[in-house]
């Protein structure tokens, strides 16, 4: 016989935070397509962390730190703001903030997709590994610093020092930026990443158009050792 | 680590209430500070010509009757006074100073926490929910408020050590954070006269706005004097006669969220702390932005 996806109420005003986080972590695959649907999340920390099979998550309301982090595979949707860290380490998945998001968000993020509504505060995208970012509103200051891999796309105005200390980020933005950090610069938009950005504004649902985007980048003079200094040796 | 809230009410009716309002505020930031916990309340203010004090003993056998008949006798004018366990709140018509130097000569056993005509400051060792349970916090009625639940991190846990410390009249301060300048400014405070009692760093902070508003500055000027002179971090938010002031450190090391609706505006570290408050749901939340100065007064 067929099954039909389950939804699952949750109501943290009835049940604990740590019974919420561990039925998560013992679904399996045979619960993939279910989905849950959390109310009263009053900014409690770590709501519906290291979900490992691909769940549906609905929070309604605004979550504390670190909501959805090391998500792999699951589809989180938040109904409200979120505090520090949301999706932080995020591996795969889907995180949709459809309020602001505090600092640091999608920090150190591997793999997935953060889409954020509304703006995000200071250090947005810090130590991205490869996760993808894009936020519908501004970000604040010191986003994308360090980051590795991944793509930030910010369709508002950038904080200070955005992109300080980049390695091979890619960083997107369609409004004014403030100041760019140590080594960050402005390079060319090219095709490949024109259809990049389309490819990331069609999966976050935002309306704009790619090349009214300019691109940012490592001038890669921190990090690469400069032929040019070998006869100091 | 520490937890910071304020709540500063816009419509009168709601004065009964503070306490009511408050108190679930402060106990939501017991993860962030479980050692000590202390707030400054403004309301029922006496008139120009008197002051009010906030006086805590050591423990809740003091005398404060006899207290009173001294202060009578000495001063030949009005003295009232209310007790709340080891507090008690003196209302003389007398110069603050005058007042002040007697209690310091008289009965150095007590401890002034706060003077001015509105401002009330308590605090005490233990969990923020012992500290609102021993002194009835709930049933507080006043214009505004604010709070600080204390994780220690360099100084001891005294009740000196404690948040809000007083700034001057009517004036206080809770600080989230630690300074690192602390020490060679606790030196020239100390060279220009301002009393630091204990080795705390935000005791610091609470004295260079004193010092700076002694001076002449504004509250507004001696907060940019903050963002220049004191190195660290911080969320600090400051309690004054009319209203409250909040600023946080240039790179935005230490959390704020406000909540402002028709009723009241509020603010703490986290958002667990607004999010029992009534009207929530509908009310402008926002982080304030890193080094700048956000002062509401009525």
């Amino acid at each position: 016989m067929e099954s039909y996806p389950q939804l699952t109420l949750f109501d943290l005003n009835q049940e604990t935070l740590r019974d919420l986080n561990l039925q998560l972590h013992n679904l399996t695959d045979e619960d993939a397509k279910n989905s849950w649907k959390i109310t009263n999340p009053k900014g409690k920390h770590a709501i519906a962390c290291g979900l490992k099979v691909p769940v549906s998550v609905e929070i309604d309301g605004h979550a504390g730190y670190y909501c959805a982090g090391m998500n792999q595979l699951a589809e989180v949707t938040i109904n409200g703001n979120v505090g520090v860290g949301v999706a932080e380490n995020m591996m795969t998945g889907l995180v949709r903030v459809k309020g602001n998001a505090s600092q640091s968000a999608g920090a150190t993020g591997r793999g997935g997709l953060l889409v954020i509504e509304g703006d995000a505060s200071a250090r947005c995208g810090i130590s991205m590994k490869g996760i993808d970012i894009v936020v519908h509103g501004s970000i604040g200051h010191m986003s994308a610093f360090m980051g590795q891999a991944g793509r930030l796309v910010v369709n508002g105005d950038a904080g200070e020092a955005l992109g300080d200390s980049l390695y091979e980020a890619h960083i997107y933005v369609r409004g004014k930026v403030r100041s760019l950090g140590a080594d960050c610069i402005e390079k060319p938009m090219r095709d490949g990443h024109i259809n990049d950005l389309e490819t990331l504004i069609e999966a976050s649902r935002l309306d704009a158009k790619a090349s009214d985007f300019r691109r940012y980048g490592s001038a890669r003079k921190l990090y690469n050792f400069n032929i040019d200094n070998a006869s100091q040796y | 680590m520490c937890g910071i809230v304020g709540l500063f009410l816009k419509n009168e009716t709601l004065e009964s209430e503070l306490g009511r309002l408050f108190s679930p505020m402060l106990i939501a930031m017991t993860d962030r500070g479980p050692d000590s916990a202390g707030i400054a309340v403004y309301g029922d203010e006496v008139e120009t010509d008197s002051v009010k004090m906030t006086l805590q003993s050591k423990d809740d056998s003091f005398d404060w009757n006899h207290l009173a008949d001294q202060l009578k006798a000495h001063f030949t004018a009005n003295v009232a006074f209310s007790t709340n366990a080891n507090y008690a709140v003196f209302k003389i018509k007398a110069k603050e100073a005058v007042v002040r130097h007697y209690i310091q000569s008289h009965f150095s056993m007590l401890v002034i926490r706060s003077a001015g005509q509105s401002i009330e400051i308590l605090k005490e060792v233990g969990t923020p929910t012992e500290f609102v349970q021993r002194y009835n916090i709930s049933e507080f009625k006043g214009t505004h408020i604010i709070g600080h639940t204390r994780m220690a991190t360099e100084s001891a846990v005294t009740t000196s050590g404690s948040h809000p410390f007083s700034t001057g009249m009517d004036l206080c301060l809770v600080h989230n954070g630690s300074f690192s300048n602390h020490n060679r400014l606790r030196q020239k405070l100390k060279r220009e006269g301002i009393e630091i009692q204990t080795e705390n760093d935000s005791e610091v902070a609470a004295g260079y706005l004193n010092w700076k508003m002694r001076e002449g500055s504004t509250l507004s000027e001696a907060l940019n004097g903050v963002l220049k002179d004191l190195d660290g971090f911080y969320t600090l938010a400051i309690g004054t006669r009319n209203g409250f002031a909040v600023l946080r450190d240039p790179i935005a090391c230490k959390p704020a969220i406000l909540a402002e609706t028709d009723n009241y505006v509020a603010m703490a570290s986290e958002y667990r702390s607004l999010a029992d408050l009534p009207g929530i749901d509908d009310a402008k939340l926002w982080e304030p932005e890193p080094g700048e100065v956000y002062i509401w007064e009525n």
